[in-house]
């Protein structure tokens, strides 16, 4: 029998991405890529109509300088030199799983103006790759490049513009979600069940208890189901209690909760079942967990029985 | 009107039409999706369409220009911009140009440098710096 010796697939951590860019660097500015079109007035009299640029001189054979780099657009065929250092880049980003790309910088020089008839063609090179950094988007690293249009060919070829361009390339940061917690749908507060947030305000849990046979029972109401007397009073539990069952809840959007929510149903030390909210060392939650009762002032109105896993 | 340090350019109001956001564009050769597409701008997270660079550069030298043919003088020409790039500018947002001449000691001599900020409702679109020289 032979033995398998499976692929090992890299780690695509910080030191295999800075050794693929050490290779990108390493390959130095491209070839010129030349331009499609020679710079000629009809694209320039489509860009003009549409930035709105009203300058004389680019209606007189000068092209603007801020199109240097649409002569050499890619336009709409998706296939890519693969020596595209920028593209390549990207590329080995993605596969690390950075898959977001925000441009930060755009510097351009320009060395002389071009005119229509002149061709230009572009060189690259990737110049830097600065990272990991954690940015207000979420952590990246800012990848950049030097490009630089030339008119000419070989010894004669003439530098006319240059560009730095940087790109944060980023992992998005999931967002600190700003809820309002006060905003939370309220429990009903009446004659029933006032002793309850009282209770909860002062730091107690409270069940409610039937003065006249002694039974405990929860959710509150007026009457003993048991010996039907209205003669109502409570105890203070422990605040301790085992999950009995529990939903994690992803959607969709409650008012005033950061979601996912963690809501339980805790059998109480004292026989009953209350429905909460785990927060505390919720990643633990299972069925038959331990759990104790966390109290979570929202405003000056309303304080509710939370439940943290005991770890 | 002069090209001092600490001189303001008027400021400038551009509607940003969807038009204006498509049109520049394709202008510009840059067939991204998410310059000309919604639906698959908002696939991709966006909230809409946004403007390219390639068009913020040419809008921010357009607005440079236009101070510079009458201060500078109509030869003007503009040998460097360096754009530092913020919030997105959406359709139907308005983008507010405003500038200063600013002393730049790296700047070659005798040139004027102009910083632009052209701001949305979001925040900062771009900052930019224009190397405006006089040959």
């Amino acid at each position: 029998m032979s033995t398998n010796h499976p692929e090992v697939e890299p780690r695509r951590d910080h030191d295999w991405i800075m050794a693929r860019v050490e290779e990108f660097k390493a390959t130095g500015e491209t070839e010129p890529r030349v331009a499609r079109d020679p710079i000629n007035q009809p694209m320039i009299n489509n860009w003009l109509e549409a930035i709105g640029e009203t300058d004389p001189r680019y209606k007189d054979g000068i092209a603007p300088p801020a199109m240097a780099q649409v002569w050499t657009m890619y336009g709409l065929d998706p296939t890519r030199p693969a020596n595209d250092p920028l593209h390549g880049t990207m590329q080995m980003f993605d596969e690390a799983g950075f898959h977001s790309v925000l441009g930060t910088n755009c510097d351009q020089t320009y060395a002389r103006d071009v005119r229509v008839g002149e061709t230009v063609s572009i060189t690259t090179r990737l110049e830097s790759v600065v990272g990991p950094k954690v940015t207000g988007v979420g952590e990246g690293y800012f990848v950049t490049t030097l490009n630089t249009w030339w008119v000419g060919h070989g010894d004669d070829r003439e530098a006319v513009a240059t560009m730095l361009f940087r790109v944060l390339k980023f992992k998005p940061a999931k967002r600190a979600a700003k809820v309002d917690k006060t905003q939370l749908v309220r429990p009903q507060m009446n004659q029933d069940t006032e002793y309850f947030w009282q209770g909860t305000a002062i730091g107690e849990l409270r069940i409610q208890k039937c003065n006249a046979c002694g039974e405990l029972r929860h959710p509150p109401g007026p009457m003993c189901p048991t010996c039907h007397a209205h003669d109502r009073g409570y105890v203070v539990a422990s605040g301790k209690g085992t999950v009995f069952s529990f939903i994690v809840h992803h959607a969709p959007q409650l008012p005033g909760k950061e979601l996912p929510v963690t809501l339980a149903l805790i059998e109480l030390e004292e026989g009953l079942r209350m429905i909460g909210e785990v927060q505390g060392n919720r990643d633990q939650i299972a069925i038959g967990a331990p759990v104790e009762v966390a109290f979570e002032k929202i405003d000056d109105d309303l304080t509710l029985a939370q439940w943290s896993v005991v770890a | 009107m002069t090209t001092a340090a600490g001189t303001t350019l008027p400021e400038w109001e551009l509607p940003l039409t969807p038009t204006l956001i498509v049109s520049t564009a394709i202008a510009t050769r840059d067939f991204q999706d998410v310059h000309h597409d919604r639906d698959l701008a908002q696939g991709h997270g966006s909230k809409d369409i946004f403007m390219n660079i390639l068009t913020t550069t040419g809008l921010v030298q357009k607005y440079v220009g236009d101070w510079a043919r009458t201060v500078v003088g109509p030869d003007f020409r503009i040998a460097g911009c360096a754009l530092r790039l913020g919030a997105p500018a959406y359709p139907y947002d308005t983008m507010t140009f405003s500038g200063t001449v600013v002393d730049d000691e790296s700047a070659p001599a005798g040139a004027t440098v102009v910083d632009v900020l052209g701001s949305v409702s979001l925040g900062n679109h771009v900052n930019a710096r224009v190397t405006v020289v006089n040959p």
